[in-house]
């Protein structure tokens, strides 16, 4: 015999077929990526400040600052981006179709907007990656953050798409969560970049 | 369960047939064992350059190797066996055993495992195939700058090493996050966290430290890639950077990989002692808070790979220190261990001789470790041979020995067969045998002074008798290899038949039947203790109610495993494997401009749309619905 005895100690087939939040095994997937994405952004910042470490003054001599102006106006759009975010998220948890659609869509013009914004505030960074290891650690930073913000609006715009064509179900709701919950990991982790590139070279 | 829905249960999580099938598959234990299999076919090319790279150093003043054919054989051999064998068997394992463990029909994300299982292979073809043109890496298996920077490798070898390793850690993060996942969301009913099997906590630790440690390397590589690519200076002191930088990130990661590929064989070692001592496991919480210290404290060493760099002095004293300290947990589970067969009844069948093997030998190798996490004595020691014996004690005494173990231990689980125990005890004594023979002179050899990665040495400075010895061990090792794989490809239709539970095995996966069939479980067991089969006299509790007619997986809550939903499980789907292309076609187009990252983003962004696109009915409402009639 290739089976063993057994002996139904239960039913499970009243339970529900999907759930929210942390419950949902997606989230922790979810915040598995997360977790990853957060190691390279903090091993980014840390090779940052290994090179201050390294070098007489910071920026070394003859390099300029980077500009404020655009980079601050990026960071407070990506701050404010949050109250239409957690908007969509509880409209996601509560699961209304009509205005989780319209914030999605929202969203995903924001996202457009801010990859703009992104756009004029690189061309002010003042120095090329390829000048010094400054240039190259700024620029890598930046790269690193800008392909996230891409990455969220790729996904965003195509689960817009998704939500206006189709009928929403239990499990796209809690995907529109994960999005929801990634875009703040994605404005979280911009806070700490910015410090480290506009102001940490003006503090030390 | 009728009949009909046993029928129907195994019609639902069925492969389409033939190569569509094969290609499209999301069966956990049809991508672990491809996986498995890949990674026993370079298991053999590695230690078929190991043999090579033997024969060289048999005797002084060879001349059968030029330098150049020696530093790439040893570079081959070693970034294959760390990044493309080590790491990913581990891993394979894992996605094999996990889910039956827990009783469970897939992992949480089948098409996750699908998508890791063709970027690993992308990682095998990235290093492999450049080596059949002759374009092979050469510079060891980490690639310091500025040797490895543009001004001192031009071509293409250092960016070939460098982008293998994105592929292969990116498939590493994907089962890593996708094993997590399966861990904490979705044990049996029962299976608190402190009723989990240790394999299961050394696979949520391994998995855990490989989600920490390996954006480290990849960060770093994409940096040399970088300076070498597009002209930054990362490693480039005259521009500002710095070559240590290199270093300090390698090792952060590199240190964790060593315990990332031995903790998981702490969850064999714990598994096999287990039933082979016919008793349960010696110090669960001890086992079980010495895995985690370990994991712990495999973040604070990197620096000890660095003492002969020039650190401050008191850098390296508390590394020694730190260094030091891991002996500790290592030494409680070694304690547990033998506690555990001391007082239990031994069986001294074929996987608990590999057990035994990995006792003696990774204590060597443990030893050897803390002489050398001595700064001072780690200076004299280190880049000879003595650090060559010590790592190779390690990794194939405290990892690749458990691991034999644990393929003749689950090999019936797996095939429905036994392997042979003569030809396994024959293939061990060969193996353990020369291993030892092979190793251990060159503990010798390195305290005399040979350094490692030379191609000859003269006769005058005495190492040839040594050097014949150890490689007499190793051609013995290779033999034994050959007779393992001849005994597991024979025993597949020659081996007596097993039946799910031949060794009297404690946990769930010996209630499957073996082989397993597609969906694993017609039932979803419930555990009542830490050895529930042991424990199933009036037998084995089950719940029913998982549906039968489509893909259904339990999800249970993270701590107690309180069912909390059914989830739908995703079927076969060929966007894994488009997915894996496009960004196979992204990273190596990486290599030659910088544009391909973001030319090559759109078509892995189509892929990836097309992949995770849900399959709904259209919407009935709002500015896009569908309007009938």
């Amino acid at each position: 015999m290739n089976t063993i005895p057994v002996r139904v100690t239960g039913d499970l087939s009243a339970l529900p077929g999907s759930a929210s939040g942390a419950k949902h095994v997606v989230w922790w997937g979810n915040f598995g990526f997360m977790l990853i994405e957060g190691m390279a952004f903090l091993l980014a910042g840390a090779c940052y400040l290994y090179l201050i470490g390294r070098s007489p003054s910071w920026p070394p001599p003859g390099d300029a600052l980077p500009d404020l102006t655009w980079s601050s106006i990026f960071t407070a759009a990506l701050v404010a981006s949050q109250a239409p975010n957690l908007w969509l998220l509880r409209e996601s948890k509560r699961k209304r179709e009509k205005p989780v659609r319209w914030l999605a869509l929202a969203m995903t013009g924001i996202g457009i907007g801010l990859v703009a914004l992104r756009a004029v505030e690189l061309g002010h960074l003042n120095v090329r990656w390829d000048h010094d290891a400054y240039g190259s650690v700024v620029w890598m930073l930046m790269v690193l953050h800008t392909s996230h913000i891409a990455t969220e609006l790729g996904e965003t715009g195509v689960q817009t798409v998704w939500l206006f064509t189709h009928e929403i179900g239990d499990d796209q709701y809690s995907d529109v969560e994960d999005d929801s919950n990634y875009w703040s990991f994605v404005v979280l982790a911009w806070l700490p970049i910015y410090l480290l590139v506009y102001w940490v070279p003006r503090w030390v | 369960m009728t009949n009909e829905q046993k029928a129907e249960l195994t019609r639902t999580w069925a492969d389409p047939p033939g190569l569509w099938g094969f290609l499209t598959t999301v069966d956990h234990k049809r991508i672990a064992a491809r996986y498995i299999c890949s990674t026993i076919a370079l298991l053999f090319l590695a230690g078929m350059l190991a043999l090579d790279m033997r024969l060289q150093l048999s005797q002084p003043g060879m001349q059968r190797m030029d330098p150049q054919e020696y530093n790439e054989a040893f570079s081959l051999h070693g970034s294959t066996m760390l990044f493309l064998v080590s790491v990913p068997v581990m891993e394979a394992m894992a996605l094999w055993l996990v889910p039956l463990m827990l009783g469970q029909r897939n992992v949480a994300f089948p098409r996750l495992s699908a998508f890791s299982y063709w970027l690993y292979l992308g990682g095998v073809l990235m290093l492999w195939v450049p080596h059949a043109l002759n374009i092979t890496p050469d510079l060891g298996w980490f690639e310091y700058p500025p040797l490895s920077g543009p001004a001192y490798s031009p071509g293409h070898r250092a960016d070939i090493w460098a982008q293998m390793i994105t592929f292969t850690e990116v498939a590493a993060l994907a089962a890593s996050v996708n094993i997590v996942a399966t861990i904490l969301k979705m044990r049996p009913p029962g299976m608190t966290l402190a009723r989990m099997p240790l394999f299961l906590w050394a696979m949520l630790i391994a998995s855990l430290m490989t989600i920490l440690a390996l954006p480290s390397v990849m960060l770093v590589t994409s940096m040399l890639i970088s300076d070498r690519l597009v002209a930054t200076h990362f490693f480039a002191p005259a521009g500002g950077g710095d070559v240590l930088l290199f270093q300090h990130l390698f090792w952060f990661f590199g240190h964790p990989e060593v315990y990332i590929i031995f903790v998981p064989a702490i969850g064999f070692v714990s598994a096999i002692v287990e039933v082979f001592a016919r008793r349960p496991m010696f110090g669960y919480r001890a086992m079980v808070l010495s895995m985690v210290a370990i994991g712990v404290l495999a973040f604070g060493l990197w620096v000890h790979h660095m003492f002969a760099v020039g650190l401050p002095r008191i850098g390296n004293a508390f590394y020694t220190a730190a260094s030091m300290a891991i002996a500790f947990p290592a030494g409680i589970q070694i304690f547990c261990w033998i506690a555990t067969l001391w007082s239990g009844r031994p069986r001294f069948d074929t996987p608990l001789l590999w057990i035994v093997a990995f006792l003696v030998t990774f204590v060597v190798g443990g030893l050897s470790g803390v002489m050398a996490a001595a700064a001072p004595l780690d200076l004299q020691l280190t880049d000879t041979y003595f650090i060559v014996a010590h790592f190779h004690y390690v990794l194939v005494g405290g990892a690749m020995f458990p691991l034999f173990g644990a393929f003749c231990f689950w090999y019936p689980k797996a095939t429905g067969r036994l392997m042979s125990e003569a030809w396994g005890k024959l293939a061990f004594w060969l193996i353990a045998g020369g291993f030892n023979l092979g190793f251990f002179p060159m503990h010798l050899l390195g305290l005399m002074g040979m350094p490692r990665r030379v191609y000859t040495y003269p006769a005058e400075l005495g190492w040839g008798t040594l050097n014949l010895v150890a490689t007499i061990g190793s051609a013995i090792a290779v033999l034994g290899g050959v007779v393992f794989v001849v005994n597991a490809l024979v025993s597949l239709r020659r081996g007596k038949p097993a039946g799910p539970d031949p060794w009297g095995g404690a946990t769930l996966e010996w209630a499957a039947p073996s082989p397993p069939p597609q969906h694993n479980f017609d039932w979803m067991p419930v555990e009542t203790s830490l050895a529930p089969m042991w424990d199933a006299k009036d037998g084995l509790a089950v719940m029913e109610g998982l549906a039968t007619g489509s893909r259904e997986v339990l999800v249970t809550s993270l701590v107690e495993a309180e069912p909390e939903y059914r989830q739908h499980s995703v079927g076969p789907s060929i966007w894994p494997l488009v997915s894996g292309l496009a960004v196979s076609a992204l990273f190596v187009g990486s290599i030659f401009t910088p544009w391909a990252l973001v030319w090559g983003a759109l078509p892995v962004g189509a892929a990836l749309t097309l992949w995770f696109w849900p399959t709904r009915p259209r919407a009935t409402a709002g500015p896009f619905a569908r309007r009938s009639g």
